[in-house]
């Protein structure tokens, strides 16, 4: 598929920047069938849960010029990983908090998480609130347990980007990970390597166009 | 929480051995041996060239079986054995086994302080150097201090009896098998469909059941809480009785089929099975499913939360690893030459290949790695690992189960993190593991930019085991330096063609023979082989039906206090053979019109085979650093 790029590298005078995505939520809410989706484009009726963690890696290109390699962190979500969960997002640039619109408990799930980023990760990490399984609620709208308006509402006062995605149909998973793309500090996207803390100069970027432009592309 | 630096494993582990057995099935099966924890594998007996079943000691040379005719003394044996039971006990003609396994013992102690790979070849030596012995299993048994051997007739419980209603060619069983994978029909609330699911549930060859002490329902391989809760209650009840009663109860039958139970403090474990196992093999599956509780929680954790509440519900706890308990049971089901034997699986390879995978792993291997493995298709590869820590086979077995049984690691479609514990090296932290699979059959630089998740046969798996919580990219840049040049010098290729090429048949191992498939368990390696399932055993229910005869055979070796060192049965259509030495067990089928001394011959061959073939189809001791 993509192909394999430098790190650093910046072939033809491109950009070309590196970070590391987190995904966390309620187990079974469709965190690694959103990863299969955006990395292979695959998606399987019948996942069994993730044991432990996988580590997937993602290239998209935003424009001809820049071009942006997520390092992605699937992580499990079982109540008995938790305590492994620092490990993944300490250094993440970005999360991706997943629920179920299905499962109104999963959304609480999910602002568990969002608190615990926002109080324990790197300080700018751009987080991206994603309520999946869109599709259970288009075939059938009863099923919809979480009503967008809230998880809108939510996420804006939160400070998230966020999607309503369909792993399934892939409606909106491209869309979720070129905005957070769009809103990554591509200047400063230098190799993993680099196991910075908080990154200065990440301030820089314009503030505006991030929460704005992407709960819009949902309409 | 981190797992401190995991503990030294207890003082009885053999550093110098890839692989430690559980127990001490050693000591326990070698009368002559003392039950020190500590006693290495006896050394085999200088060589002394005796044939298979030889009734007398030879004068001299090599006494080959001959390739047709029958042999005088094998022949009236047989004669004399159809009447039942008889026992034909020969005595060594000189000198007691005893001392000469004393002898080997002092001799590979030393051997281990001065060349590891030496040591392991004394430790473990199906191969001798001399290429002139006829028959390691002559020598053997001329050594044994008593070689005992019966003859057992058609009412041998695989044969016609109790078996046969279950194992017969009934198409019963056939269909019972087919189904026995198959989830179960929803239960509608209402419970109106009750009777077809409980009938569903009942046709089941094979349970597993999971109880807390206080019976609550952990784990059911078949049917939810719902369906399963009055059996549950009935087994619980019976379970505490006997508990109460201060004897603890290990087993019981009912019709046809066995309750098995296994009490490990506030579990209780509980098989249920048409398969005619024995209570020893169900405690061993059970085992297993134990160390896999185990392996998701640690014993301390799992021993804290039954302290706090005794009603403790351990299903949320252990949520997401149903999968692999469910594998772990569905194997045993289909039937697992690795957990009948207690022993593992290695991919047959040149010594000289395996010796520069080895090396690679030893030139790339990273400051924090413990344990790597390179696993091919489920059988290992290639082992680096501290000369301290030898590999527990019930941990490779929970790893082997997780990677290549359930299917979500694979399917990820990435590297992996897994934090785990592996009991058997310490039951109290948690490791830290590394996996990556590759597709041999990509081009590296697909493989190292993108592991495929293509299911099938040809995959290699690289694990790498640490006990730092945080190694996960160093252990990834030793991966794809490891994999990097182990493309270069050609290993992977070496690989790739080996798993192309599959186990060998029978007669690619003795041209001609009419044995149909064969176990070998070299119990110093705690490492197995055996030839291809095809052309005879290709099927999942002829593969159930010889794992179900060598089950038989496995209890008859096993089951003391007789101890049988070579036995015959005639089973349905099958002349089987069923062999222990203090090197190895070998358990052979053929059809039943194959003649005993045929099959001796071919049993006796299989063992030259092995010999000549050891560093190959075993790792003998691996990398070591
Ligand atoms: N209908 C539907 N099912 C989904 C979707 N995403 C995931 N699933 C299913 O939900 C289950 C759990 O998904 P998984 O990706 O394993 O969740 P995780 O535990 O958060 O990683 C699986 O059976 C998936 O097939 C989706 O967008 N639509
Ligand atoms: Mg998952």
């Amino acid at each position: 598929m993509a192909s394999r790029v430098q790190q650093g590298g910046r072939p033809g005078g491109s950009r070309f920047s590196q970070f590391k995505l987190v995904l966390l939520g309620e187990s079974a809410v469709g965190k690694s069938s959103l990863v299969l989706r955006f990395v292979k484009d695959q998606f399987d009726d019948y996942r069994e849960s993730t044991i432990g963690a996988a580590f997937l890696t993602q290239t998209i290109a935003l424009d001809e010029t820049t071009t942006v390699k997520f390092e992605i962190w699937d992580t499990a979500g079982q109540e008995r990983y938790k305590s492994l969960a620092p490990m993944y997002y300490r250094n993440a640039n970005c999360a991706v908090v997943v629920y179920d619109i299905s499962q109104a408990s999963s959304l609480d799930k999910a602002k568990a998480w969002v608190k615990e980023l926002q109080r324990q990760a790197n300080e700018n990490i751009i987080i991206a609130l994603a309520g999946n399984k869109l599709d259970l609620v288009t075939e059938n709208p009863d099923k919809r347990a979480i009503p967008t308006a809230d998880a809108e509402q939510y996420a804006k006062e939160a400070g998230l980007l966020f999607f309503e995605t369909s792993a399934k149909t892939s409606e909106n998973v491209k869309e979720l990970f070129t905005a957070i793309a769009k809103k990554l500090p591509l200047d400063q996207g230098g190799p993993r390597n680099i196991r910075s803390g908080p990154r200065q100069g990440v301030d820089l970027r314009p503030e505006a166009s991030s929460t704005v432009g992407a709960s819009g592309c949902n309409c | 929480m981190a797992a401190q630096n995991p503990s030294t494993p207890p003082s009885s582990e053999l550093p110098t051995v890839p692989f430690t057995q559980e127990g001490t099935e050693l000591a326990k099966d070698t009368p002559a041996a003392p039950s020190r924890e500590t006693t290495p594998p006896p050394l085999p007996p200088r060589p002394k060239i005796y044939g298979l079943l030889g009734d007398r000691p030879p004068t001299s040379g090599g006494l080959r079986v001959p390739s047709s005719a029958k042999r005088p003394g094998l022949q009236s044996k047989a004669t004399t054995a159809l009447s039942l039971g008889e026992l034909h006990a020969q005595t060594n003609r000189d000198g007691s086994p005893a001392s000469c396994q004393t002898r080997a013992r002092g001799r590979s102690r030393s051997g281990s302080e001065v060349d590891d790979s030496a040591s392991i070849r004394s430790f473990a030596p199906t191969m001798q150097a001399d290429g002139d012995i006829e028959s390691l299993l002559g020598e053997v048994l001329g050594d044994s201090e008593i070689q005992t051997w019966k003859i057992m007739g058609p009412q041998f419980p695989g044969g016609q009896s109790q078996g046969a209603s279950i194992f017969g060619n009934g198409p019963e069983f056939e269909e019972a098998f087919e189904h026995e994978f198959d989830e179960l029909t929803e239960l509608e609330t209402d419970g109106s469909n009750e009777e077809l699911v409980v009938k569903q549930w009942k046709a089941k060859l094979k349970h597993f059941l999971v109880l807390s002490s206080a019976g609550k329902p952990i784990y059911s391989r078949h049917g939810d809480d719902r369906l399963i809760s009055n059996y549950i209650g009935i087994i619980q009840t019976i379970i505490s009785f006997y508990q109460g009663a201060n004897d603890s109860l290990k087993g019981f039958t009912a019709g046809n089929v066995r309750f098995a139970i296994l009490s490990k403090g506030p579990l209780n474990l509980v098989a249920i099975s048409k398969l005619d196992e024995s209570d020893q093999q169900l405690r061993v599956q059970l085992e297993s499913l134990y160390m896999q509780i185990l392996s998701t929680l640690t014993l301390p954790s799992l021993e804290r939360m039954f302290k706090a509440r005794a009603s403790t519900d351990l299903r949320r706890p252990l949520q997401g690893t149903e999968i692999l308990l469910s594998a772990l049971a569905d194997g045993f089901t289909r039937g697992s030459p690795s957990t009948l034997l207690s022993a593992l699986e290695c991919l047959k390879l040149r010594k000289s290949h395996r010796q520069v995978i080895n090396n690679t792993l030893l030139k790339t291997r990273s400051p924090n790695l413990l344990y790597g493995l390179i696993v091919a298709s489920g059988k290992l590869v290639s082992v680096v690992r501290p000369k301290k820590h030898s590999l527990h086979p019930g941990d490779l077995h929970l790893i082997f189960n997780m990677l290549f049984e359930a299917g979500s690691v694979k399917a990820g479609g990435g590297e992996n993190w897994i934090p785990l514990c592996l009991p058997g090296f310490n039951n109290t932290g948690y490791l830290y593991m590394y996996v990556s699979f590759l597709n041999v059959n990509n081009t590296s630089e697909q493989v190292r930019e993108r592991p495929s998740t293509s299911s099938g046969e040809d995959e290699v798996a690289i694990l790498l085991i640490s006990a730092n919580k945080d190694g996960f990219f160093e252990l990834k840049k030793m991966r794809d330096e490891l994999v990097e040049q182990l493309d270069k010098n050609g290993s992977l290729a070496f690989m790739t063609a080996a798993i192309k090429r599959g186990r060998p048949s029978c007669t690619d191992i003795i041209p001609g023979t009419t044995l149909r498939h064969f176990l070998y368990k070299s119990r110093g390696n705690v490492q197995f082989t055996m030839p291809s399932f095809d052309p005879y055993f290709s099927t999942p229910i002829a593969r159930r039906r010889l794992l179900t005869l060598y089950t038989h055979l496995h209890t008859h070796l096993h089951t003391r206090p007789t101890h049988l060192k070579i036995h015959h049965t005639t089973s349905g259509n099958c002349l089987t053979l069923a062999w222990t030495t203090p090197l190895f067990d070998l358990y052979a089928v053929a059809p039943g019109t194959t003649s005993r001394a045929a099959l001796a011959q071919a049993a006796n061959r299989v063992v030259q085979w092995v010999r000549r073939e050891e560093e190959r189809v075993f790792i003998i001791g691996g990398a070591v650093f």
